[in-house]
């Protein structure tokens, strides 16, 4: 008989209790209703456990150490404890050889059945060489994976996008997971790194439904990509209100004041970080006084300063490094005005002339 | 008298008074004076917020929202109007198309350009007379009115539509706008920017109708008010 993850539960000694909680609380994050916590509950006591294959690829790891420090106690423990049976790098006992067996093990024994979640870019500059796992290059191994994956999961902004990496000029050409794998929807969950409890419901919901989550036009889930921080940040009254920091160390700054003009990017980023916030709820950039750099969105990284509200339009050079759309357009205004009325003055110049000799005209007839 | 086919250009007079802005035409423009005027003004203040009003409890203040709704408002009756304009240059008399298709194919209308241009850059003293825009104005409202208020409303409503998920509602008819530029923040900026390029346009309109009314041979400023186009009579 194959283990479902209750069985795994009861086995590392976690109540029931503690069971059905798990399940409510991922249900009411996925925005399920009550019935939508009894489905993963049944999915969670009769599906065989699905394996999880996470591969590594140019990365920092952070998206591993986000996922570790899930809040919920029982979600690290469920989850980290399957994957290590299964594969990770970072946390799996295994290394070497013997790591890449069980590898290839999972892959012939679990033949469309696993889970692939990719932390990390991959490269294509120079035939791959810039980034090498046991051996091969790691696009190589990358599409050798996902040929029998059920399911691909690109955890960060790394895999979701190319993140620093592929920041200009690129030299690596560092390119996110879906522009190596394009035969299969790739579910992305982006973020620098990204929301643990988002990252556990995620592989949640592809347990209890067996397919994948609802997706926005950009592939992200939408139950946790459809909002703008903006829009549900706790400080949004502030910005209603007019009242906003100036500088990081004024008056506005210790009263907790909207964070737009030190080019806060909550705007135009979509994430649940404002709802759903880090270590257990306690906090999340903006609340703790920073503006939040848009990290869960494409390009966050050559986008310019994360403390410009405007961002800077001209090349350096032309009117400093600090030229900004208002700059340019005063400046157009200001001109284009001087040009009317030296127009005007020698429209008007012309005009009394031309009078004065009509009129001289006028008095030899 | 005798008009010009394609230039509009008066060929011989007498000059008769013409009508040649109808009433939705006329309608349209002042709506979109009325709308531009708050948009400029709100479109700035929401770019460069003024420094922080007040220290009261912000569950009681409302101002920068105040400023945004604004904003909003004008927006949506500013592009119902641009939308029914370009209904009305389908269906109106030939004037209400001259924004939008100005004759280039047509070699008339080119040498009125230019006689037109060399006219206002003080080489030619005396302007011809035209019936509707001459056409160096036709193609300014065309490359810098028009142009503008299409990108300035696709823009606007892209960074509006930031308000729902990506493929929902507004955002699925307006995602490819930041597809497009790459990101919301491109989008926000070529934004504020065609503010400015509209901005251009309105200061050298003015200044344009104003100049014509003068010195021109036609009356401009009372032809958006009763559509009538009305020569002036010669002196002698």
């Amino acid at each position: 008989m194959t283990e479902t993850y209750y069985d795994l539960l009861r086995r590392q000694g976690i109540s029931r209790r503690s069971f059905l909680q798990f399940c409510s609380l991922t249900a009411a994050s996925l925005g399920l209703s009550k019935a939508g916590a009894q489905e993963i509950v049944h999915a969670m006591q009769t599906k065989p456990r699905l394996p999880v294959v996470w591969l590594h690829g140019m990365e920092c790891t952070c998206c591993t150490e986000s996922f570790i420090r899930s809040s919920h106690p029982l979600v690290s423990d469920v989850l980290l404890s399957m994957i290590s049976l299964d594969f990770q790098h970072t946390t799996m006992a295994a290394a070497g050889h013997q790591a890449e067996e069980r590898l290839e093990e999972i892959i012939k024994k679990h033949k469309g059945e696993y889970i692939l979640a990719i932390e990390g870019s991959s490269c294509l500059a120079d035939g791959g060489i810039h980034c090498m796992s046991g051996g091969k290059p790691f696009n190589e191994k990358l599409r050798h994976v996902a040929k029998d994956a059920k399911f691909v999961i690109s955890w960060g902004s790394c895999a979701s996008w190319g993140c620093v990496q592929a920041a200009k000029p690129n030299p690596t050409q560092a390119v996110p997971v879906h522009k190596v794998i394009t035969d299969k929807p790739v579910i992305k969950v982006p973020g620098c790194p990204p929301i643990p409890e988002v990252m556990t419901a995620v592989v949640t919901y592809l347990l209890t439904y067996g397919r994948v989550p609802p997706l926005d036009a950009q592939g992200r889930p939408k139950m946790f990509y459809s909002q703008r921080i903006h829009d549900k940040c706790y400080r949004r009254p502030h910005f209603d209100a007019g009242q906003f920091v100036e500088k990081f160390d004024d008056e506005g700054a210790r009263m907790g004041y909207c964070l737009y003009k030190v080019g806060c990017k909550g705007p135009t980023t979509y994430n649940a970080c404002s709802t759903i916030r880090w270590n257990d709820g306690l906090s999340f950039p903006i609340q703790s006084g920073h503006g939040c750099i848009g990290c869960s969105e494409d390009n966050f990284w050559d986008k310019g300063s994360f403390y410009k509200h405007l961002p800077t339009i001209l090349p350096p050079g032309w009117g400093g490094i600090e030229a900004t759309a208002n700059k340019v357009g005063l400046t157009a205004v200001a001109v284009t005005g001087a040009a009317v009325a030296a127009h005007a003055a020698l429209s008007a110049i012309q005009q009394v002339r031309s009078k004065s000799s009509n009129d001289k005209l006028a008095v030899k007839e | 008298m005798k008009i010009e086919k394609y230039s509009g250009r008066v060929v011989e007079g007498p000059t008769e008074n013409v009508y040649v802005y109808e009433a939705p035409v006329r309608l349209w423009h002042w709506i979109t004076v009325l709308t531009f005027i708050p948009l400029v003004v709100t479109g700035y203040l929401i770019a460069d917020p003024p420094r922080s009003i007040g220290p009261e409890e912000a569950t009681f203040a409302y101002g920068f929202a105040w400023i945004r709704i604004i904003h909003f408002s004008c927006a949506m009756v500013f592009a119902v109007a641009f939308l029914m304009r370009i209904y009305w240059a389908i269906v109106g008399n030939h004037h209400a198309r001259a924004l939008f298709l100005p004759p280039l194919w047509s070699l008339a209308w080119w040498k009125g350009l230019f006689s037109q241009g060399a006219y206002y850059l003080f080489l030619k003293k005396e302007p011809e007379s035209w019936i509707g825009h001459n056409p160096l104005a036709q193609m300014a409202m065309l490359a810098n009115f028009v142009l503008g208020t299409v990108v300035i409303i696709v823009t606007g409503f892209a960074l509006y539509a930031q308000q729902w998920a990506w493929g929902d509602s507004w955002m699925f008819w307006f995602g490819w706008v930041h597809v497009l530029l790459g990101e919301p923040q491109a989008v926000r900026t070529v934004h504020h920017l065609t503010m400015y390029y509209l901005l251009l346009f309105a200061i050298i309109h003015i200044y344009m109708v104003f100049r014509e009314d003068v010195m021109g041979k036609e009356a401009v400023l009372s032809t958006m008010v009763n559509g009538i186009r009305a020569f002036k009579s010669k002196e002698h």
